[in-house]
Formats: structure tokens, C-alpha cells, sequence
């Protein structure tokens, strides 16, 4: 089944990482890509240093490598994107096997792909290690809107029922003959999910108006209670951010003194 | 007349069976096995209820009746045709599945739309695809509904509206997952009435042992991924011992002795 870990991406376990309060993890993790982020596409040793930082948090986490090569997969589609610039981004040209690819374009090829792939570990070592509803108590801590909270909430309630519903749609389109190959097939899956839309909505005024009879007012009740962080894992959380930012800013101070 | 001499054989009782299944075992992807062996032999125009607790297997069971799910072992057989790879197309036309939800069925703007999409996959257009529609919509009692959308209808109107959707591919064999499941004494009575005038091998998935009792003259008690018991109706209903041992129960009140006299047996 390819979408169960997009739903599900907790990986029960006893690390660190695991035992570390959402919002230490949100911060350092949100951080850390600020540092990839900034770090400048010209000194190549920053990202390999990145590389090391996050492969070292995995072996903390205890994730196996198949599984975070396999989410890693997520990011084909820029890829693909990040495939073209070599050919289309005007600039000077290298030769590269005979063929003429512009520089600047393998540069910026680079900084998406590293960017991308760096970016991507640190979310998935955060999805791996924090169940879905402690990263909502994480944010609710940081004091993100509530809105927006109880929005992602829902969608981590909701979603899994609409692909289960999606998936029975399909298997009745094909109990009756449809085999979605042609070019035509293309409408009846609009169809489909056009009526998947509409029922969703039905199906959020039902679950609203069953709200309201249990005296919802426009705000939701808080989480409860849980620990709050030691100091140590916010020292580890801050810590892992300064440790991004020293190699971002390395990277930088060569990359200036090199010009 | 008695129950258990209804009907069995049809109207044509030569030829091959309508549905034969012979040693069928499935285990979902994950490891998790469903069905143990199942031998079942339908016979044309038979009425056929499936009984059986929750998880015992019925729903993977039928859709193993039009090729969805693949058998891991043993073979199904519709009207002589094995169900698999090339003739796929033409099982999902002779086996009409109708499922619980009427919902995941009925997915297009309009209920007239919907019923021609099953006959429009096996490439009828024009005039015909029109007299399919109108004439499935009718045989549910839905005639003059083809303009309406579905989620204006009511549970039983988009249930035989359902119905009509795989009518409209003029099925030999009509499957049905709880069909009675949440719909109010009239719309229990409506669908009956539909299903009773269908002259098709009908097999029916059911908790609603009443409902079973009314439609179909012979039973099978699926639990545990084989068939448990096959008979008339009336016995398996009547047998208090079979029944607790499957986690069947009867509604409170209900004993299908007195309604077997006092309706002269089972309803046609």
C-alpha cells in the first residue's frame, strides 16, 4: 500500500529523539532547515556536513535506511524539475560528457537537490519519531493560531477515511467494467473525485453540526497536560540548530573569501 | 410448499452452474488469510443468501464473484468461464456487484448518468445505452429519476438506484452486500419487492436474517473462511444449536416457524 506511511509515518521506538517533547523537535527541525537553507551552493563540504549531521540523527532515531531512502522517493518529481536547469538556464558551458551544460544551471541543480534531500531527512526523522497528534500538541504549545491546529487535526482524523473511500469508489468503478487506461478515463476520475469533494464537505457540516450539540463555541478545548521539556532537551534541540548555523556560516565566510 | 424445494435448478437447470467455487483460499497482502477453502455451487436462477458473522470472510467473498480480488487458491467459475485475466471484463459484466454503501456506486452528477456507466465500460452507445438506462431505472421502480442527483435521494432510492447501475449491464449473476443494511421498514419492503421481480441468480450477503428468509430459499453460513453449514433457509433458521454456534441471532420475536406458516412459505 503506497499512501499508508504518508498517513502514518510514526515509527514506534525508545530513542532520544523519541522521548523528546514535539516542540523541542519542531524548533530544531524547522531551524535546521533554515541553516540548510542559507547555506551558499558553492561550498560543496557544507552539504556533506549536513549529510552527516542528519544520517547521525537517523542512527539515533534507529531508522532503517531502506525506509528513509524509500520516503526520500517523495522528492523524484523536483527532481525531475532540478534535472532540466543544466540545459536551460543560460550561462556559461562546461563540457560534460560531450555535452554542453551551462554552469550556473549545475549549480542551482545542486542547491535543489541537496536543499531538497537535506530538507526532507529532517522532516522525516521529526515524522518518524513524533506520533501525529504529539506534533499537534507541539504546535498548540508553541502557540501556533488554533485555527490552523484544529484544521491539521482534522485532516489527520479525516484523511484516512477519504482514501478509504476513494479506494471503494474504485473497486465499484471496476466491478463495473471501467479500466482507466485511455485518455477518457481521465473524466470519470474527475467525476469521481468530484463527488468525493462534495461528500467530504457533507460529511464536515455533519461533523460540525455534531460539534455544535456538544456545545462547541468556536474554540477548542486545549491539550492536555503533558511534561514539559527539561532543560537538557532544549540544549539538545538548540544545540543541533547552532551546530546547522556553524556550518552555514563556515560555509559562507569561505565561500565569500573565495570570490 | 416447502422451502427447501424452491426454486433450486431454475428455469434452466442444464448448462454449468452460475457460480462455481472450488477450494477458494485468499490471504490479504499483509499475511492476514480470509478464506480456508470455500466449495459453493450456485445453480442458475438460485437465490442464494450468504450468512455469517462479522469478519468471517463474506465481503472478500464476493469480491473474489467478479475478479476483484485474485484467488490464491483453488478456482471460481461463472457460467463455465473462469474468473481470470483475459475474460475479466466479460465476468464483471455477467456478475453485477452491488455494494453496501450506495455512495461509493453512485459517483456521477446524475442517477441516469450513473446507470449508463457501467454499459457505456462495455461499449454501448446511443439509442441503446438510452434504453438500457431507461429500463434498468424502471425495473427498480425509479423510472423518471434519471435527471435527479444522487445525494437528493433517500437511502433506499439511492440503494435501488445502485441496483439499477449494474441492472443496466444485464447481469446473469446480481450480488448484493447487506442490502437491507439502515433502511426503514418501507424502503425494506421496496427493494424487496425489486429484488423478488429480478429473474437472475441472486446471491445476497446478509446479517438480516428475516430478510434472507423472505428473498432466498437456500442459505450458506460462511464463518472462519469456510462454508459451515448450506440448507434451506427455514432449517438453518429453525436450527437454535447452528445458529449460536455461528453468532447468529434472530431479531427478538422473530421465529421463522410462524412466519413460514403464516405466509404459506417463502415469498417468490
Amino acid at each position: 500500500m503506497g499512501g499508508v506511511h504518508v498517513l502514518d509515518p510514526y515509527q514506534p521506538g525508545h530513542s532520544v529523539l523519541h522521548a523528546m517533547p514535539a516542540q523541542c523537535k519542531i524548533v530544531a527541525a524547522f531551524g535546521y532547515v533554515i541553516c540548510v537553507v542559507v547555506t551558499p551552493v558553492t561550498a560543496g563540504w557544507a552539504f556533506g556536513a549536513h549529510l552527516l549531521v542528519l544520517v547521525t540523527l537517523c542512527a539515533v532515531a534507529r531508522l532503517r535506511a531502506l525506509l528513509v531512502i524509500r520516503r526520500l522517493a517523495l522528492e523524484l518529481p523536483f527532481l525531475a524539475f532540478a534535472a532540466a536547469l543544466p540545459f536551460v538556464v543560460p550561462g556559461p558551458r562546461v563540457e560534460v560528457l560531450g555535452a554542453g551544460l551551462s554552469r550556473p544551471g549545475l549549480e542551482q541543480a545542486f542547491g535543489l537537490l541537496a536543499r531538497a534531500t537535506l530538507g526532507l531527512m529532517t522532516v522525516i526523522v521529526l515524522a518518524a519519531t513524533t506520533p501525529a497528534r504529539d506534533l499537534l500538541v507541539g504546535l498548540e504549545r508553541l502557540r501556533l493560531p488554533p485555527v490552523i491546529i484544529a484544521v491539521a487535526s482534522f485532516m489527520i482524523r479525516y484523511a484516512g477515511l477519504v482514501v478509504d473511500q476513494m479506494q471503494r469508489m474504485a473497486v465499484a468503478r471496476r466491478s463495473r467494467g471501467h479500466e482507466p487506461r485511455s485518455l477518457r478515463a481521465t473524466g470519470v476520475l474527475a467525476a469521481s473525485l468530484g463527488t468525493l469533494f462534495i461528500r467530504s464537505y457533507e460529511r464536515g457540516e455533519r461533523v460540525h453540526l455534531a460539534m455544535l450539540a456538544r456545545g462547541y463555541s468556536g474554540t477548542l478545548p486545549g491539550a492536555l497536560p503533558t511534561a514539559a521539556p527539561r532543560p537538557v532537551q532544549w540544549t539538545l534541540a538548540g544545540g543541533l540548530v547552532v551546530l546547522g548555523a556553524a556550518v552555514a556560516v563556515t560555509a559562507r565566510g569561505t565561500g565569500l573569501s573565495a570570490l | 410448499m416447502s422451502p427447501g424445494s424452491a426454486r433450486s435448478g431454475g428455469p434452466a437447470g442444464t448448462g454449468p452452474p452460475a457460480v462455481e467455487i472450488d477450494g477458494l483460499a485468499f490471504a490479504y497482502p499483509d499475511g492476514r488469510q480470509v478464506l480456508f477453502g470455500v466449495d459453493l455451487a450456485i445453480a442458475r436462477g438460485e437465490r442464494v443468501a450468504v450468512l455469517g458473522p462479522n469478519g468471517a470472510g463474506k465481503t472478500t467473498l464476493m469480491l473474489h464473484l467478479n475478479g476483484i480480488l485474485t484467488a490464491g487458491a483453488g478456482s471460481i467459475r461463472v457460467e463455465g468461464l473462469p474468473v481470470a485475466g483475459p475474460q475479466l471484463r466479460e465476468i464483471r459484466r455477467r456478475v453485477g456487484l452491488v455494494f453496501q454503501d450506495p455512495d461509493d456506486q453512485l459517483f456521477m452528477p446524475t442517477v441516469g448518468q450513473d446507470v449508463a456507466f457501467g454499459p457505456a465500460n462495455l461499449g454501448v452507445r446511443g439509442p441503446e445505452l438510452a434504453d438500457r438506462v431507461a429500463g434498468a431505472l424502471s425495473a427498480v421502480g425509479l423510472a423518471g429519476y434519471a435527471d435527479r442527483a444522487p445525494h437528493h435521494l433517500s437511502l433506499g432510492e439511492r440503494r435501488r438506484a445502485a441496483v439499477a447501475t449494474v441492472l443496466a449491464m444485464q447481469p446473469d449473476v446480481l450480488v448484493l452486500d447487506e442490502p437491507s443494511a439502515n433502511l426503514d421498514p418501507a424502503g425494506r419492503r421496496e427493494l424487496a419487492e425489486v429484488l423478488g421481480s429480478l429473474d437472475l441468480t441472486l446471491v445476497m450477503v446478509t446479517h438480516d436474517l428475516p430478510y434472507a428468509l423472505q428473498l432466498c430459499p437456500r442459505s450458506v453460513i460462511l464463518d472462519q473462511g469456510v462454508i459451515a453449514a448450506d440448507g434451506s433457509t427455514a432449517s438453518l433458521l429453525s436450527d437454535e444449536t447452528l445458529m449460536s454456534a455461528h453468532r447468529l441471532e434472530l431479531p427478538f420475536g422473530f421465529n421463522p416457524r410462524h412466519v413460514l406458516t403464516d405466509s404459506g412459505g417463502v415469498m417468490p
